[in-house]
């Protein structure tokens, strides 16, 4: 990409999206309109800008398209909140009336979406959880995401990615482009850098476990034996959330389908078969997030 | 099928919105400013609008107010789509009857993300893995 190419399409993504790139976004452009130069039949970027400046407003529709995707999002796939909102906090409620506290782990934290997904929604329940104690431990291998989720600061894309704008205008404060969540929610979230593949029994017990997307990056052994050692640190009567393509079933009878709500499971009692195991995983590798 | 309005002033921007919205599943109708998109909507109420602020003759925000006020005029789900990013102008349009606010820039997922959490649209189920 020649440079004056580069400068195009900046200034194109700046009229017409407010996409605004700084001057060493090269790799970023390539990586997004490489596959859109290939779907429209020409091999390079310098291709797509002149078909651009041809005047194709499909092709310049495509190019802003794929320039304004990104990844990560508040409250994703909604339904998981839905059962923390509407089963188990008031399965807690019942269950831990006397201890009144809560120890929820976000298992794949990463930076931060979900436990300030999680943080928003108790804080939305309001006043039935006035006097409990209620923890959120975001672990994450990445110790980058963990700053990024503890500074709390999120772009513009990013907090438009599943967060209504009322809990947006209610816990966040606008810096520029940026947006911070509130001091209080970021006291609700405490961070820690873990690797699943590793012991993690030091964190203790838990009531809930988010573990989502993530297993789905582990062979089916490392699977089953992250899921025996998660049924471990859980107490008998908790909670274990998974991701939307993610499912025990199959693959370990420690922890069993909850009825009729999709992704959520509780410890079965079983404990895990001394194959599958509860020792760690033999494998040298890190693992991928 | 439900019908969204897109009311817009840059055809590119709306181009873009269209392919979206009809991804969706949504008929669009197309607006260039306010008054074009109040003559759209006394012909027939669309479900949805998303709704550009800046824009000639009568920005979204006048839109907005005459539409609320005009009868069924309090039935289409209102989505601001505009560059005017500011917690004062978002605060306005909540204020001033819309249903969800999108900062520009944005792309099928924010504009899927919106219209979900107003309930114009239901996303898959994903599969399992």
């Amino acid at each position: 990409m020649t440079p004056s190419d580069y400068e195009y399409l900046r200034k194109l993504l700046k009229d017409h999206s407010g996409l605004d790139l700084s001057a060493d976004k090269q790799y970023l452009i390539e990586s997004r309109l490489l596959p859109l130069s290939r779907k429209c039949g020409v091999p390079g970027i310098g291709d797509l800008v002149q078909k651009m400046k041809g005047g194709s407003s499909l092709i310049i529709a495509q190019v802003v398209e794929a320039m304004t995707t990104n990844e990560t999002f508040f409250f994703r796939d909604k339904v998981p909140f839905e059962h923390f909102r509407d089963t188990i906090i008031p399965e807690m409620l019942r269950a831990r009336a006397n201890r009144k506290s809560i120890r929820i782990w976000c298992a794949a934290g990463s930076t931060g979406q979900e436990p300030y997904s999680l943080a928003m929604s108790l804080k939305e329940m309001g006043a039935v959880l006035a006097g409990w104690r209620v923890e959120i431990i975001a672990t994450d291998l990445s110790n980058e995401v963990l700053e990024k989720s503890k500074s709390g600061v999120y772009s513009q894309f990013e907090v438009q990615r599943g967060l209504p704008i009322q809990l947006l205008v209610k816990y966040f404060k606008q810096n520029g482009e940026l947006w911070q969540i509130s001091p209080e929610l970021r006291a609700m979230v405490q961070h820690r850098q873990l690797n699943l593949l590793h012991d993690f029994s030091q964190l203790g017990a838990f009531d809930v476990i988010f573990c989502r997307n993530v297993l789905i990056y582990f062979d089916q052994d490392t699977k089953i034996n992250i899921f025996g050692r998660l049924a471990k640190t859980m107490e008998a009567d908790g909670f274990l959330v998974l991701g939307a393509a993610e499912t025990v079933v199959g693959l370990t009878d420690v922890f069993k389908p909850f009825p009729d709500k999709r992704g959520l499971y509780r410890p079965s009692g079983v404990r895990a078969a001394s194959s599958g195991g509860t020792s760690m995983p033999k494998i040298a590798a890190m693992a991928g997030r | 099928m439900k019908t969204c309005l897109i009311v817009e002033d840059s055809s590119i921007v709306r181009k873009m919105a269209r392919r979206i919205l009809e991804g969706l599943g949504f008929a669009v109708v197309e607006a260039e400013d306010g008054v074009d998109a109040l003559v759209v909507c006394k012909r027939a109420m669309p479900e949805a609008i998303l709704l550009d602020w800046n824009m000639p003759v009568m920005d979204g925000y006048h839109f907005l107010c005459h539409l609320r006020r005009m009868p069924g005029g309090d039935e289409p789900k209102v989505v601001f789509c505009t560059t005017e990013n500011g917690i004062d102008h978002i605060t306005r349009a909540i204020d001033g009857g819309a249903n969800e606010y999108i900062m520009k820039p944005f792309d099928k997922e924010i504009i899927a993300a919106k219209f979900q959490e107003v309930g114009l649209i239901e996303l898959p189920e994903p599969s399992l893995i």
